[in-house]
């Protein structure tokens, strides 16, 4: 056969398997001609079959205005409503009484409290434990929440505040205060925040440079006891750190105090009232509450 | 009528051919629909065109591959939806090129990162993930702190996304080098003027804690704390008709 584009193919029965070819010829070689498997021929049906049931019955087909919406009218976002609702609906008794009970209702009532405990944990761990550690413990900038030691108040009232509308937040009502860049924005010259890192370690009952202490008095009192006071005790209507004792946000060895001083950071925490609801923030106040040494 | 075929294997071209003319059948019909069809993109309000300075921040993104661990879309499911918050609209990637929404999640989702921490965190979190997510995988990125965000181009980035069809108008190409260092200072005069240009819900801040510089550090966290913040929840009808798909 010279030229197998044009020509017909021929009947032709293999001789060792006695299957037929589908009657070409290329130099020399035949091709066997055997029928699809069955299961597979019948299973490709299937599918078709399964897809034309698909169109009808789910959403497929866009059109000119819309898309067929299917005799099931699925939706996914409905099915999630519905999903959502069940949730509030398995949740609800608790949530409710959440929502309705006051702070120390919540604390007094052991169901209640059960329930507003676990409830918050699993919230804190999905998104309070990035800054402030798996179990609450803080690190350096990001405060502890399992001692009882607060910058802006550790009551509960004060707690569910602080996460409604967040601190240096952009929250409109945000809690709000700024320590100043004293040596950055050279408020103070270097030997003077010299001085006062060495007052503020005195503070806090370590050895420190007398001379330095003395002439740094003054100063203190003058620049930083408005708002930490003049015994150095803070205040937490300003979120101003106790500076006598020995928690320390940003580090309590001298190097560290310094570097406060100088560049005077403040930490933000967001507002959560956009992102919980009251049920929510009621729980992780309870939460928070219980795990600190509750003031 | 597989006579018939026979032609079409035994001529490759006619093959190619007919096999194009078959694929934009699925192709007009798949495709096409989108871009007419007004149900493909929620109608909500708040969306808005990067700024100058969270587009730089969103190239950084790409450029460091974040998309390749992060993905940026929350699905309808019920657990997506508690650990994230709503899930994403379309809406929400309309002005996107390319969209971010990824397939891999070896980190959480981005989508509605926005807010979710302070700056503070972020810097430190990208510093060095393990300083304060200790079970963390991510890589650390100090070194965004270190350089400085070249912004020459950003108008030509701005008219770039133009042509593709964000609608940057011609003041927001003018001042794109403008708005994009009044966004990373907090004491900026322009402060007004970009948010006249794209809403009030813009952040001006400092965003990498360096006031003196501006960082590719804080072009990324300027885009990561705009993430999901725009649309306007309070207007948008999950439940209604046109909106469920």
């Amino acid at each position: 056969m010279a030229d197998p584009k044009h020509d017909k193919p021929t009947p032709h029965k293999d001789e060792i398997s006695g299957v037929d070819t589908t009657g070409h010829e290329w130099d020399g070689i035949r091709e066997l001609d055997n029928p699809l498997p069955r299961w597979w021929l019948y299973v490709f049906y299937a599918c078709i079959v399964f897809a034309v049931g698909y169109w009808v019955l789910m959403p497929a087909w866009p059109g000119l205005h819309g898309y067929t919406k299917g005799l099931l009218h699925q939706s996914d976002r409905g099915e999630l409503s519905v999903a959502l609702h069940d949730l509030s609906a398995t949740r609800g008794a608790a949530g409710q009484a959440l929502v309705k009970a006051s702070l120390e209702q919540i604390e007094a009532d052991p169901k209640l409290q059960a329930y507003a405990l676990s409830a918050g944990a699993s919230i804190f761990g999905d998104n309070c434990a990035t800054c402030h550690g798996t179990g609450g413990t803080g690190g350096k900038g990001y405060p502890n929440l399992r001692d009882d030691v607060w910058l802006w108040g550790g009551d509960l009232n004060a707690i569910e505040h602080t996460l409604r509308v967040g601190i240096r937040s952009t929250h409109t009502d945000t809690r709000q205060s700024q320590m100043p860049s004293f040596g950055r924005d050279q408020l103070l010259t270097g030997a003077q925040v010299n001085d006062l890192t060495e007052y503020v370690t005195a503070l806090s009952r370590r050895k420190a440079d007398p001379a330095a202490v003395s002439r740094a008095a003054p100063l203190f009192q003058a620049q930083c006891a408005v708002c930490h006071g003049a015994d150095g005790k803070g205040n937490q209507a300003v979120g101003a750190p106790n500076l006598t004792d020995q928690d320390w946000l940003y580090g309590g060895d001298p190097n560290s105090i310094h570097t406060q001083i100088w560049n005077g950071r403040a930490g933000v925490m967001p507002s959560w009232e956009k992102r919980f609801d009251t049920a929510t923030i009621k729980a992780l106040t309870v939460y928070v509450h219980a795990n600190a040494s509750g003031q | 009528m597989w006579k018939h075929h026979q032609k079409l294997e035994r001529h490759s071209l006619l093959l190619v051919i007919v096999i194009l003319v078959v694929v934009a059948i699925g192709g007009l019909v798949e495709i096409s629909p989108l871009f007419y069809l007004e149900s493909t993109i929620e109608k909500v309000d708040g969306i808005r065109p990067y700024t100058p300075l969270e587009l730089a921040g969103r190239d950084i993104y790409v450029r460091e591959g974040c998309y390749v661990c992060h993905s940026q879309m929350i699905r309808p499911l019920r657990d997506e939806v508690e650990r994230y918050g709503h899930y994403s609209l379309a809406a929400e990637s309309m002005y996107d090129h390319p969209f971010q929404w990824g397939s891999k999640r070896t980190g959480p989702d981005l989508a509605r990162v926005g807010g979710k921490y302070s700056d503070g965190w972020q810097v430190d979190h990208l510093t060095n993930p393990r300083a304060v997510v200790p079970e963390s995988v991510m890589p650390p990125y100090a070194f965004l702190a270190k350089k400085d965000l070249d912004y020459r181009d950003i108008a030509d980035k701005l008219r770039a996304q133009r042509a593709v069809g964000v609608p940057y108008g011609d003041a927001m190409i003018a001042k794109a080098a403008t708005d994009l260092e009044t966004q990373a200072d907090p004491f900026a005069s322009g402060g007004t003027a970009l948010k006249k240009r794209y809403g009030p819900k813009v952040n001006q801040r400092d965003f990498d804690g360096q006031p003196d510089r501006i960082s590719d550090m804080d072009a990324l966290i300027a885009y990561l704390q705009m993430l999901g913040t725009t649309v306007d929840f309070t207007t948008y009808k999950a439940d209604a008709g046109e909106n469920l798909r």
